[in-house]
């Protein structure tokens, strides 16, 4: 159970997070959504230890994860992709995976055995596997497709077992086709990993769709939560967002 | 990367456990016929010029090599990894000079004294950021050289360590013996790139790989960054001391110079020589240096010019080192016949 409570952080006068407190029942899958610069990114820096609260707790089964560090969030069990793939260029495919079992494992500063180490394989194929990525494991990550580094991204995340899964816009610069496939898998992901997945998305249809609850920001705060139905009918979501997303559809 | 390349391709043939050891055990052949040859050469070639030579080429070996695991593997730029050169040098020599210690115990508070400065100068320098980290490591290292120009008691000033480094024998070793001091060199250089050849290929290698491709990933997958940078330039730091001790060996003595920011530039000159994406470059670029540097003194006063030169041919025109170059040119080969198979 990931517990966020009266979070908020400000950088200068932004009020990015405002008292934001939300609660991430074990194996759910939220879409959190909101208009640019609502502080949707800003969330999950601040879960993920990239950026201190100013105020408030982060939960994780009932520990607080305030003040600890990117590394030590990550070993607790919160794993994210970020809205910009952010991968190795260098490594192939299959050196990353195998790579980030060994940090996994403790075994990212072992010296004298070498890389990669057997016990790490299973995992690394298993994932690259799941992702489809196992065709492409000994291309070097620089030369992979803007999708294909997104989905490096997310294996990057996942192949470390996390209990909860941040995927900041999956579908980031995709064309329609390729967003649906994307998302696709990250639903697919959910139902067989049995994770607690949180997801940034843009499109509406898309969150609609897959979505069973939404979590929708506007300037720093929580405007509303509540499933795909109750959100659309939500006059507030409506006024700040939906009711703009329609008429920009309109015009 | 070039050598990433190298490993991938060789990946594609070999998969197993079985076959990674074997890569270590390749790395010994090659260490071990490496050795072989090198101790031949006073035998093949009775020239005192060409055992020099080699001395001299492990001691900057070590020490290019070393650099190489800050630069090329982590993309730690260090302006002041000469310290440790110098440091090397000094601590060897008085140590040897003052306490009557042997020279093994010597060799290993020298690295203990390495790693002591290593821990205490990277605590302060790997958490800045690029610039900053060349700007503080440099400043360190012109701290040290001017300790020792001004502890004149000690470490004797601007004339260095005078007087010589007494060599007492040790398991029938005797450094004072040439040919023994050459082996004894290429032994330190061929064990010390094996090791270094071990770390660079071990997990923590890649961990390395990972710290400089994209340090802000690796830490959101779990690796602590800090530790990690702290713990090579430690471990640099002590492979580039050794060079110092050799070079205090070979000249009997240690210099300020040898602790002096020019010995981090040759360094990293010497990489840009030889290119950081092989293992190999830094040794290649070492070599290829002494010769230019020999051959340049000899021939002209303007050496500076010369080198100047060559920089920047390497720098502007191949736009990477020697060995860079030599594995792109064989892989383009290699994907051409590849090509012209696969259309036959
Ligand atoms: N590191 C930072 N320094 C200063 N301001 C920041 C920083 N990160 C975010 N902000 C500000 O906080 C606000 C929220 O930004 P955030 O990136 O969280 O929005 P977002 O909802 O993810 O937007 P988008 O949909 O464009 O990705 C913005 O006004 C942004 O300028
Ligand atoms: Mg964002």
């Amino acid at each position: 159970m990931l517990q966020i409570q009266r979070i908020s952080k400000s950088f200068g006068g932004v009020k990015a997070t405002d008292d934001v407190s939300l609660d991430f029942a074990d194996g759910t899958l939220t879409a959190v959504i909101g208009p640019n610069g609502a502080g949707k990114s800003t969330f999950f820096n601040l879960i993920t230890g990239a950026f201190r609260p100013d105020q408030g707790r982060i939960m994780l089964d009932g520990v607080d994860m305030v003040g600890r560090s990117p590394p030590e969030i990550v070993r607790h069990g919160i794993g994210r992709a970020f809205q910009v793939a952010s991968i190795f260029p260098s490594l192939t495919v299959e050196e990353t995976m195998l790579a980030a079992v060994g940090v996994d494992q403790r075994r990212a500063e072992v010296l004298h055995r070498r890389f990669p180490l057997p016990e790490t394989r299973e995992r690394a194929a298993h994932t690259l596997e799941m992702l489809g990525l196992a065709d492409k494991r000994q291309r070097r990550a620089m030369t992979l497709s803007h999708g294909d580094q997104k989905l490096l991204d997310i294996a990057l995340a996942l192949v470390l077992n996390p209990k909860v899964l941040l995927l900041d816009e999956p579908t980031a610069g995709m064309g329609p086709e390729e967003r649906w496939r994307m998302i696709e898998k990250v639903h697919e992901l959910w139902t067989r990993e049995k994770l607690t997945l949180i997801f940034i998305e843009h499109d509406m249809d898309i969150v609609f769709k897959i979505a069973p609850l939404i979590v929708v920001l506007c300037y720093g705060r929580v405007l509303a939560t509540g499933t795909p139905e109750q959100i659309r009918a939500n006059p507030a979501v409506i006024d700040a967002y939906l009711g703009t997303e329609q008429h920009e559809g309109a015009a | 990367m070039s050598e990433l390349q190298a490993d991938r391709s060789s990946g594609r043939v070999v998969a197993g456990a079985g076959q990674r050891r074997s890569a270590a055990g390749a790395d010994l052949l090659i260490a071990a016929i490496g050795f072989a040859v090198l101790v031949s050469l006073p035998f093949l070639f009775s020239s005192k010029a060409l055992v020099d030579f080699v001395i001299r080429c492990a001691a900057y070996g070590l020490f290019a090599t070393s650099l190489n695991l800050l630069v090329g593997y982590t993309g730690l730029i260090s302006f002041g990894h000469g310290m440790f050169f110098g440091l090397g040098a000094y601590s060897f020599g008085l140590l040897m000079q003052r306490t009557g210690l042997s020279i093994p115990a010597a060799f290993v508070l020298t690295l203990l004294i390495s790693a002591v400065a290593g821990l205490v100068i990277g605590a302060i320098c790997v958490r800045l950021k690029e610039i900053y980290f060349a700007f503080v490591t440099l400043a360190f290292q012109m701290l040290i050289h001017s300790v020792i120009l001004s502890w004149q008691p000690l470490t004797g000033g601007d004339q260095g360590l005078r007087g010589g480094i007494p060599r007492p024998v040790f398991l029938g070793i005797d450094l004072g013996n040439q040919l023994h001091l050459y082996i004894a060199s290429c032994a330190l250089l061929v064990v010390g790139l094996l090791l270094m050849r071990q770390i660079a290929q071990s997990p923590f290698g890649y961990t390395l790989r990972m710290v400089r491709d994209n340090a802000t990933r690796a830490s959101f997958i779990g690796i602590n960054v800090w530790r990690v940078k702290l713990a090579v330039f430690v471990l640099a730091g002590m492979f580039a001391s050794v060079g110092g001790v050799i070079m205090s060996l070979f000249v009997s003595g240690a210099y300020p110079e040898f602790a002096y920011w020019t010995i981090s530039g040759e360094g990293i000159f010497i990489n840009m020589l030889g290119g950081v994406t092989t293992f190999i470059g830094p040794m290649v670029g070492t070599v290829l240096l002494l010769i230019l540097n020999d051959t340049a003194t000899r021939l002209t006063e303007h050496y500076g010019i010369i080198l100047g030169v060559v920089i920047l041919f390497f720098a502007l025109g191949l736009r990477k080192g020697l060995m860079d170059f030599v594995v792109e040119w064989y892989a383009e080969r290699r994907d051409k016949a590849s090509t012209r198979e696969t259309s036959t």
